[in-house]
């Protein structure tokens, strides 16, 4: 299972690892991995949150280091090509040596400075007097762009670039570095289906030159479209080495070590009943003139599953923090029950039965250092509260219930968030709207960077939801998931809703095809990189 | 977007335990466990073991009477650290408070109760003042807390003309003892402590004050009316200025416009000495009153030692530095 056979596409093989295992406190986190990359292939590491990719990359980059086994690399320390042999990963300065570089989902950029700045952090090219030599350094930027096929200027402040252009700026520091070794962390987590379009052009580009390239994702379909190699890990250990072309259905049963019945396992309602939600009008003006959203109108019914599509940037993030009270717009209304909501008042709004699982879990969701038992209960700290006192055996109660409820993998109430994997902290945030008198749950990307089987108990917990009269309106980029739970699917494009599609109709095309339309009066010309950075908050 | 682009390993770092290898003698060991108490104790062992006198009964008070005013202050600066704040007025706040105490008692001839009412409300009205000026103001914390600094002082100079006024005799009294040896600022310390103890674990605003220091924008997204929490947070570290500000007046029986002069530095190292986060989030009262007293250990024993100001003040310096260094490794360690 060192995958040295020559069956295998790709050239020569460039790094090894053998029976690597690696313990934290309380944890064993790899339990005797092994596996190969070649140049000239992508090899896809596969398993689920908690399955030791993390920390094998970790591992690769020089922030760990194995407790047992080896790590064989082609090429020492100094540069030299000389077959594999055991190379020590100590630290990232190590990995660079040896030409390995990383694209962490949390990208290395400093916000502050220009694109150029950034590519040569730390290794600007100097002019004789030991200044910067702005100049080379802009030269250099700009051809490595063109190599990404990033459109921007050098000089731009990386702040000012959305999360796929950010990537590709990452991306033009691995080339920089001349990487033989590139190592994704789930690239496409964030990335419209154009972008991740685009991504896999450059993929396909570096693979052709020769470089190896370890790629994360949690989406299956992108292993056959790009991979080579597929390593399974599971539980720490790694399961097998497939050929990318393994049905989808193998590779869920490899990862999580059972058969998944259905991926979207939605219960649709023999008719749905009374209206929850009314949207009417909605408007919000933007910086420029140009609006965020503009007459932004529908209705979500008790039962249902109301699906919201669109690109990134479209405005649908926006549109259901303005809902929630978060932020205010400018026209419109927004309705439950029939009685309008006051706005930019999310006490209202949690009043009137409305919860909001963000899109950013780490970011919004969670209070990521307290514990579980605090997290839970936050939306519910002052119906908790009595006589000036919060009743903390009360709290403790409803925690462990929902916990209980959502099958929490956990060690107990009092375990940070931060502990918990991305699926679990999921989990949490949810519960904590299953703790207040929620009736319709608007939820914001609710399975991004989630591994498989942690989606559909999510998306069980939907069907549980609406099967008790709830409401749910969900954002989602992953299509597939829109089109497999929603009821109804609402489009929206620049701001606007494009259109809605009963489930019946609502397909890929049918979708994208909403999504694309431009907005009527083109004059309204977005400038699309704006509205992305918008969205990244 | 900020928020989006941090620098990943070294953010992916701080969350992982480190290598264990071999982490020196049972000492280091037991005072990383306990984090500030093993401190604490390992300080007093020390002193005791420097100098006959530290663990004379009537010693150990005394440094209770000077962790005292200390530790009131840094109570109320809990708060504030815990909501991910910080407050350097409470020095100021707590002089302009003892001044209106004193002026209104000694100079006005009111009553004492509403004199003492009238300062605990200046104490408040100057925090929740602050807090406007962080919470709808948007201004950063430490300009607005560095503008009452100034202001909070001025006024004080300004009421009192510039010099001391008598305090009154009957409030006095809480510099005394009770029963003959219990000193009163003491015994105000542990109650203020207990106040502090139970608004951080079981008040709404107390839980309020972790989730928006751990993450402001989850604590508004669950419903916590934020800017509302910390006009409550800031005036409450107010009150808890005024209260100590009177029991120093009350130690030196006269409101002194230029007293507690420099405290709130030792508010904060009190605090973070006690294993709050200056980022927000933790924190614990009884930690809080561990750092007052690490301090005042620290200075009491090296009087005791007889060592000379000058070298108290790089001490005390190190002191600090060392214990927040330890206070780190314990928690990486705990992870």
């Amino acid at each position: 299972m060192t995958g040295v056979n020559d069956d295998v596409p790709g050239g020569r093989e460039l790094l090894r690892v053998e029976g690597v295992t690696k313990s934290f406190p309380g944890v064993r986190a790899l339990d005797g991995v092994d596996m190969s990359l070649r140049a000239g292939e992508v090899h896809v590491l596969l398993g689920e949150n908690g399955a030791g990719k993390s920390t094998l990359i970790k591992m690769l980059s020089g922030a760990h280091r194995p407790d047992d086994g080896r790590i064989l690399a082609d090429g020492g320390q100094d540069g030299s090509h000389d077959g594999l042999h055991e190379v020590h990963i100590r630290s990232a300065q190590d990995a660079e040596r040896l030409g390995i570089a990383t694209i962490y989902q949390e990208f290395n950029l400093v916000p502050g400075l220009t694109v150029a700045e950034n590519i040569f952090l730390g290794r600007q090219p100097l002019t004789a007097l030991g200044l910067v030599d702005k100049k080379a350094m802009r030269a250099r930027a700009a051809e490595l762009l063109e190599r990404v096929r990033l459109d921007v200027s050098p000089n731009t402040p990386v702040a000012e670039l959305g999360i796929a252009r950010l990537q590709m700026v990452e991306i033009a520091k691995a080339l920089s570095l001349e990487a033989r070794i590139l190592i994704m962390d789930e690239p496409t987590a964030v990335l419209t289906s154009e972008e991740v379009d685009t991504l896999f052009g450059l993929v396909r580009e570096l693979r052709e030159s020769g470089v190896g390239i370890i790629f994360i994702t949690h989406h299956l379909e992108e292993i056959g479209a790009l991979g080579d190699r597929v390593t399974v890990l599971r539980d720490g250990r790694s399961v097998d080495e497939v050929p990318a072309s393994t049905d989808e259905d193998e590779l869920i049963r490899l990862m999580v070590g059972r058969d998944i019945a259905e991926q979207y396992p939605r219960q649709r309602p023999e008719e749905p009943g009374a209206p929850l939600l009314r949207v009417r009008g909605l408007t919000r003006n933007g910086p420029k003139g140009l609006p965020v959203f503009q007459d932004v109108g529908f209705e979500v019914r008790a039962g249902e599953v109301v699906g919201l599509a669109g690109l990134v940037g479209a405005g649908r993030t926006e549109v259901a923090r303005a809902i929630f009270g978060v932020d205010a717009y400018d026209a419109g209304a927004v309705e439950i029950d029939g009685t309008e909501l006051a706005r930019g008042d999310v006490r209202a709004a949690m009043r009137a039965g409305l919860g909001l699982v963000p899109e950013d879990r780490k970011g919004q969701g969670l209070v990521l250092d307290a514990s579980l038992q605090d997290n839970l209960t936050l939306a519910r700290l002052d119906r908790d509260t009595r006589g000036g006192l919060v009743d903390r055996g009360a709290q403790r109660r409803e925690a462990a219930r929902v916990a209980g409820q959502l099958k929490v993998r956990m060690s107990g109430l009092g375990q940070s968030a931060r502990t918990l994997s991305g699926g679990n902290q999921q989990k949490i945030v949810i519960g904590k709207w299953l703790l207040t008198d929620t009736r319709l749950l608007i939820l914001d990307e609710p399975t991004r960077g989630i591994d498989v089987g942690a989606k559909v108990e999510i998306y069980q917990l939907i069907n549980e939801l609406t099967a008790a009269g709830k409401a749910v309106l969900m954002i989602s980029s992953d299509l597939p998931e829109v089109l497999g739970m929603s009821d109804r699917v609402l489009v929206m494009s620049q701001g606007r809703l494009a259109g809605e599609l009963p489930a019946a109709e609502a397909t890929q095309d049918a979708v994208m095809e909403l999504a694309l339309q431009a907005a009527p009066d083109d004059t309204t010309n977005h400038d699309e990189s704006a509205m992305e950075g918008s969205d990244v908050r | 977007m900020s928020a989006e682009v941090k620098t990943g390993a070294a953010a992916e770092a701080v969350g992982e335990a480190p290598d264990r290898d071999g982490f020196g003698p049972w000492f280091s060991r037991a005072v990383l466990r306990n984090g500030p108490l093993g401190g604490l104790i390992a300080l007093v062992v020390v002193m005791a073991v420097l100098s006959r006198d530290f663990l004379n009964g009537q010693n150990l008070l005394n440094v209770g009477v000077q962790a005292s005013v200390t530790a009131i202050l840094a109570f109320g600066v809990t708060f504030v650290i815990v909501s991910a704040g910080i407050d350097l007025s409470v020095g100021s706040v707590a002089a302009l408070s003892a001044t209106v105490v004193a002026w209104a008692a000694s100079n006005e001839g009111l009553p004492v109760v509403v004199a003492v009412l009238l300062g605990l409300a200046v104490g408040a009205a100057a925090g929740l003042l602050s807090g406007a000026l962080v919470a709808y103001g948007k201004l950063p914390a430490f300009i607005a807390t560095l503008a009452m600094l100034s202001v909070g002082r001025g006024l004080a100079l300004v009421i009192s003309g510039g010099s001391p006024i008598a305090f009154p005799a009957s409030i006095s009294k809480l510099g005394d003892t009770l029963g003959g040896w219990l000193p009163v600022p003491v015994l105000v310390m542990i109650v203020m402590g207990l106040i502090a103890a139970l608004i951080l674990a079981r008040t709404y605003t107390g839980r309020a004050m972790f989730a928006i220091g751990g993450n402001e924008e989850a604590a508004r997204l669950s419903g916590i009316h934020v800017k509302r929490r910390k006009l409550v947070i800031y005036a409450l570290s107010g009150l808890f200025a005024a209260v100590a500000g009177i029991v120093l007046a009350a130690r030196l029986t006269s409101a002194q416009p230029q007293a507690a002069t420099g405290y709130e530095l030792d508010a904060i190292a009190a605090v973070v000495i006690g294993g709050a986060s200056l980022s927000g989030g933790s924190g614990k009262a009884s930690g809080t009153l561990i750092g007052a007293l690490i301090l005042a250990v620290l200075r009491n024993g090296l009087n005791l030692l007889s060592v000379s100001a000058f070298w108290q003040q790089v001490a005390t310096g190190l002191v600090i530095a060392l214990a927040v260094l330890l206070d780190t490794l314990r928690r990486r360690s705990a992870r």
